[in-house]
């Protein structure tokens, strides 16, 4: 049964990545690329790894992707923004990340109803991972945190409206 | 050992790592590649969970948990970095971008 799910997970997987590099629309790319993370969370889940689940739905499929929806708005501003989103959201664009995203729900459904029958893999729990995290890889989390600074400083520094140009847009 | 087994994992996870390499090849769009390179960073991680997940240890998903640190701050310095081309070239096209100076 797990088997199952895991290569209909699968298949919604590269189904979704092969239309996300497929789309001509960043915005449409990025719809099926959060179906494909989600997919792959419930992979994770399936293989027993529910702490890395839950953090690739809410980091990955949440706070990254809506990075980039941040991003991609940014760059569209002026007045024809609002022609373009109304051609982005068309109801047909919808259908089929929401007929993926309606699979992993049932999916999902089907592992909550059925919990003793859709057993997961070997189950590795958050109890586990930080022990581990704080014991042997403590110096692993240190270098994460100066590398998140890192990254923190970066994007805030290129960030800043313009660095020193000149009006041909070349570094003076 | 229930359940699934490793070398399909293994397999999905090149499968998905592949197309994201397709995408950071074929696409010039740089938002496009940018997203690409997240859904490369995810294979690597699904790699690592699935090896976690069967010898049953920890290791798999800490290695993921760095992989998430890489893959957020990479998004941030790649995102500003998209926005300052943006202003001074006014394109994504990553193929515009090939003038060097000096």
């Amino acid at each position: 049964m797990t088997l199952t799910l895991f290569y209909i997970t699968s298949a919604v997987a590269v189904f979704a990545t092969v239309m996300m590099i497929t789309r001509l629309n960043a915005v449409h790319g990025l719809l099926y690329l959060i179906l494909s993370l989600l997919a792959v969370g419930v992979l994770f889940f399936l293989l027993g790894a529910h702490f890395a689940a839950v953090l690739e739905v809410i980091i990955y499929a949440g706070a990254i992707m809506v990075l980039f929806v941040f991003v991609i708005m940014m760059l569209n501003q002026g007045q024809k923004t609002i022609e373009q989103e109304r051609v982005w959201l068309q109801p047909g664009i919808w259908i089929g990340p929401s007929l993926l995203a309606l699979i992993l729900f049932v999916e999902m459904l089907f592992i909550v109803v059925f919990g003793g029958s859709a057993e997961t893999g070997r189950v590795v729990n958050a109890k586990q991972v930080g022990i581990a995290l704080y014991g042997p890889y403590l110096l692993a989390v240190e270098l994460a945190s100066m590398l998140l600074l890192a990254g923190l400083v970066g994007a805030y520094h290129l960030g800043k409206p313009i660095l020193k140009t000149t009006k041909t847009g070349e570094r003076s | 050992m229930n359940g699934i087994p490793m070398e399909h994992g293994l397999l999905l996870s090149a499968a998905l790592f592949v197309l994201g390499l397709i995408g950071v090849l074929v696409r010039r769009n740089l938002i496009m590649i940018l997203m690409s390179l997240e859904v490369m960073l995810n294979a690597t991680g699904l790699a690592f969970i699935v090896a976690g997940s069967r010898w049953g240890e920890a290791d798999g998903q800490i290695m993921f948990l760095l992989i998430l640190t890489l893959a957020a701050a990479e998004v941030g310095v790649g995102l500003g970095l998209v926005l300052q081309i943006f202003r001074r070239f006014h394109t994504l096209d990553a193929d515009s971008l090939n003038g060097m100076k000096g």
